[in-house]
Parts: C-alpha cells; structure tokens; sequence
C-alpha cells in the first residue's frame, strides 16, 4: 500500500513536472472550451429542454478528446522507462508488478480527471448567462462524470497494456489509438444496426458505448455499461500485469 | 548454506530465444568482498547481474543472495541490495532530494528513517551542494552518485564509472572502495585497470562461461613465470647480442635501437628465472651504461587477452 501510494505519487509528479503534461491539459481544455462555443452558438438559435451536459455530448468533440487524450496519457507509463532504462531500477526494489501496474493506472487515472475538471467551469458558466438555475444540475454532472470516468478507465487501461508491451512511446501511443478508435468503432457499427435477434447480435449491442455515454450525460446511471466498462477494465490491467509480469518467465 | 556468503551462484544458465546469454556459471562471494565481473562486451555479466537483482529469472540453477532464493523470496533480496544498470539510469526531472527519497521509501523505509538516511547519503557521496538541483540538469559524475545511495549490504554495479572523466572514475574507485569496507561489492567492467585496482577478486567471463577467478595478484603470478625484461643498454649492438646468445637463461631476445647510442632489449628468459640480476653482473664486468631494466609484470590485460582469446595466444 505505501509502496502503492509513493510510486502513485511519483508518475504524477512524472506528469506534473513535464511540459507534456500541461500540453496534453491545454489541448483538452480548448477543445472543450470550443466545444462550448458551438454549444451556445447552438442554444442561441434554438433552446432545447436538453441537459447541458447532453448537448455537450452531442457536439462530439467529447468523444475526440477521449479517443486522443488517453493515449497521450498513457503512452509514457511505461515504454519510456524501459527506454530509459529506470524500469530496471524500479523492478529491483521490493515492489510487487500488481502495485507498479495499480500505481501508474492511478495516477494515469487522477490526470485524466484532473484533465476534465474545466468541464465544471464550463457548465457554471453557461449556467451563469442563460440565468437559468436548471442548466447545471449536479447530479446529472455527476453521472457525466461517472461516465467519463469509466469510458476514459477503459481506454487508459487499454493504452497501460499497450505500453507495458513496448519500449517506444509511439508504438504505445499508435496502439492504444487504433484499439480506441476500434472500439468507437464497433460501438458505431453496433449503432448502426437493426435491433439484434441472434446472440451475437445482441454480444454486439451490449458494445453500443454511444447509447450508453448518452445515458449518463442525460443522468441515467445504468448498471449495465458501469460492470460492462468495469469489467473491461480489469481485463486489460489483468493482462498489463501479465506482460509486465512476462520478463520473468520469457 | 554458510553464513559469512552473499552471493552463491550455482549452475546459472540464461538463455533468451535462440541464444544462450549466460551458461552453466558458479561462483560465490563472500561478505565485505569487492569481486569484478569482467569480460568483454556480450559476455553475460549484465544478464548476470540482473538475475542476482532480480529483474530477470533465470532459466535454470540457483541463485542465493544473502542466504535467500533470488526467485523465490525475491522481495526479501531486493530489500538487500542496491542495484544501478548500465548508464545509470534516472528520473531527470526530479531533484535530487526528492528522488533519494522517493527510492529509499520504495526500499522500504518508514518516513523518518529515510529523511535521516538521505540526509547520511548526500552528505557521504558530497551531493548536499546539489540536493536541491534537478537531476537532469547535473553532471555525469554526480549522477552516477545520486545512484549510488541506500544501504543495502549488496551494491550491484553495471559498468559504473563508464562515461566519466579521469577524475570522476577516480572519485567513484574511492567511492567503491569506500562502501567495500562496510559492504559486499559486485561491480562489471569491461575496462581491465579498473578491476585491478577496486577488486579483492576478479571473475572473468566470456561468451556466457566463466574462465577463470582469482585474486588480481594469483592471475599475475600465473602468467609471470615468463615475463619479459626489458633492458636499455648503450653498447655496440654485435657485442649485445653475442653476450644474449652465450647467456644459457636466456631463451629469446630482441634488440632494437632507442634513443642515443642505446639498444633496447626485450629479454624472455627460460621458465622460473628472473634475469635482472644477471644482467646487472654483465653491464657491470663490462662497463657499458645501462638506463633501464624492468621485468614487465603481466597486467591484468595480458590475462584477459590471453583467457579470452585462445587462439591468438597459441600463436604467439
């Protein structure tokens, strides 16, 4: 556990200490703040019973800055210590894989929330001067932001295993992009489809991340994405532990 | 197993796909020893080394640090020793303080033992000017230091002084030596003076086996019972060589011309005898000055060319 949390306290600082960090901050800040302007563009025009939050996701800038940012994110964790070399001095202290690989999905994980923190200011604003108290509702915030909290473990998760397997940043940063993309993919072609009736068809439907983030932006919490999204993400810190835990045994 | 060993290696083989990095090697050390693992580049002594450090798991025979399986109470091992690769690798962008404190927390230590050791360290391996500079920014001499810090009783070194100037290896040869008094040292080089000055005990490896272990001085006096004298004298070159020839311990000579009216000659003498004396009577009897006489000790370099390269050897 304190292993855990001064390795935890490390790559945050790894973050925090490198330009990289902030750059990866401002580009998701100013696709956010044009988001934003597109949004009250739009409400300008027409006014809509939507939520804010609903009409934020619709503008998709939402799912570039998931599908590009986790990456960036993520790329670094571990392929640039094995480039360095430090993943050799960091192996042989009595650390256990579990926490090396917990540590750097943690501190992966608070970077990214602290990267969606503007969306708050954001939604106070528009609160702000359409004078109107129902724009932001704190509960549908919340599921916004449960929602992208689990849409952006799974990709970080993902983008983790992708690093672990490489000592190049680009590698792990191409890898984890294209398996993002994917399954935006797949959850557009699960979209796309009729209302499934054979079994794989419904495996299929069960991907349609669209209908679910589209839930949790209008404040539904469905169980379903949350263990679909949860579970998912074990897999892939399951499968980052193995491939840490690989030099071991190749 | 015996108590007063640290590391005992025995039958060690690593093989990574279709290559044999490490094959069949034992050897043990002792505590409070600084033993050199020498050999040229690709030998196996980095993949040695980072089994007993536990990154790696070998493919088959043992490991014992300390008493301890590497493999199997891997975290009791690495509580115990030090390790620092090749290059000396480091998070740059940290400072000095906070990465000392940073590994010594990993190490294990509660917080206030580590504040109290990395203020010991720093002060010890002269950083305090430094402590609070970002590690990226230093040189490489005191890189190689902030690496050098904790206490463990087995420091593992990979090639520590490469990069480094003059002075700096100088610093940290004393730095090694220093720790060797209170800890067991395994340091690799590849650079042949350097084990002979810092190592109690020298293994040399070579293609992934182990080729010989001793003493820096057991491996000379192996090699020194034929060594060479030299000898610069000035006197008419037919007469020199006449005398080699009718001197019966002389079994090889060469004379070649040097500076001024002197001749040098490198002497081989036959097995076991020590010709300087010799020598001496000769220049004397006939009164020829003479400015040097030397018997060229075998350094450590001429074992390691001869251990690793056979074959050239048989030749000479």
């Amino acid at each position: 556990m304190r292993a855990w949390w001064t390795l935890t306290r490390r790559e945050l600082a790894g973050f925090f200490l490198s330009l990289s960090g902030y750059i990866i901050i401002a580009a998701a800040v100013f696709m956010m703040g044009y988001s934003f302007v597109v949004l009250l563009v739009k409400l300008q025009q027409e006014p809509t019973p939507m939520p804010v939050t609903e009409v934020f996701y619709n503008t998709q800038f939402f799912w570039l800055i998931v599908i590009l940012t986790t990456p960036m994110i993520t790329m670094r964790l571990f392929a640039l210590e094995k480039f360095s070399g430090t993943f050799e001095t960091l192996m042989t202290t009595p650390v256990s894989d579990l926490q090396v690989v917990l540590a750097k999905f943690t501190a992966a994980m608070v970077f990214y929330t602290v990267m969606w923190l503007p969306l708050l200011p954001c939604l106070f604003v528009v609160q702000h001067y359409t004078h109107d108290p129902a724009a932001f509702d704190p509960g549908t915030a919340a599921s916004t932001f449960l929602g992208i909290l689990l849409l952006g473990s799974l990709l970080i998760s993902l983008g983790c295993c992708a690093s672990a397997l490489t000592r190049s940043q680009v590698i792990a940063a191409m890898i984890s992009l294209a398996f993002g993309a994917g399954i935006f993919m797949l959850a557009w072609i699960a979209d796309q489809l009729p209302a499934p009736v054979t079994w794989q068809g419904h495996v299929l439907a069960s991907f349609t991340l669209f209908d679910q983030m589209h839930d949790f932006v209008r404040g539904v919490v469905d169980t379903r994405p949350v263990v679909l999204l949860g579970s998912l993400t074990l897999f892939f810190l399951f499968l980052t532990l193995r491939v840490v835990e690989s030099r071991r045994w190749k | 197993m015996s108590a007063d060993l640290m590391i005992e290696v025995a039958n060690l083989t690593k093989r990574y796909a279709g290559r044999t990095a490490v094959s069949d090697v034992s050897f043990t050390v002792g505590r409070g020893e600084i033993v050199g693992l020498l050999g040229p580049n690709g030998a196996g002594k980095s993949t040695t080394m980072r089994i007993l450090s536990c990154y790696l798991a070998a493919t088959s025979g043992t490991v014992r640090i300390a008493g301890l399986d590497v493999f199997r109470q891997s975290d009791e091992v690495r509580r115990r020793i030090g390790y620092m690769p090749e290059n000396n690798p480091l998070h740059l962008e940290m400072r000095v303080r906070e990465y000392l404190k940073f590994r010594a927390r990993l190490k294990g230590l509660s917080r206030k033992r580590s504040r109290e050791r990395v203020d010991v360290v720093t002060e010890q391996c002269g950083l305090t000017d430094v402590s609070r500079r970002i590690i990226g920014q230093l040189s490489k001499g005191y890189r190689q230091r902030v690496a050098l810090v904790h206490e463990p009783e087995l420091i593992i070194l990979d090639e520590p002084t490469i990069g480094l100037d003059p002075n700096q290896i100088r610093s940290v040869r004393q730095l090694i030596k220093g720790l060797g008094k209170s800890h067991t040292v395994l340091i690799s080089t590849h650079i042949l003076p350097e084990a002979e000055v810092t190592c109690n005990r020298v293994v040399i490896m070579y293609d992934g086996k182990i080729l010989a272990a001793d003493t820096p001085e057991n491996l000379q006096r192996l090699m020194s019972s034929n060594s060479q004298v030299i000898a610069e004298i000035a006197a008419p070159q037919a007469e020199l060589r006449e005398c080699w020839i009718q001197m019966p311990e002389v079994e090889q000579f060469d004379v070649s011309a040097s500076e001024g009216d002197y001749f040098r000659c490198a002497l081989t003498p036959r097995v076991g005898l020590d010709l300087r004396p010799r020598i001496f009577d000769m220049v004397r009897e006939r009164g020829w000055p003479m400015r040097e006489l030397t018997r060229s000790r075998h350094s450590l370099e001429d074992i390691y060319v001869r251990v690793t390269r056979p074959d050239e050897e048989d030749e000479g």
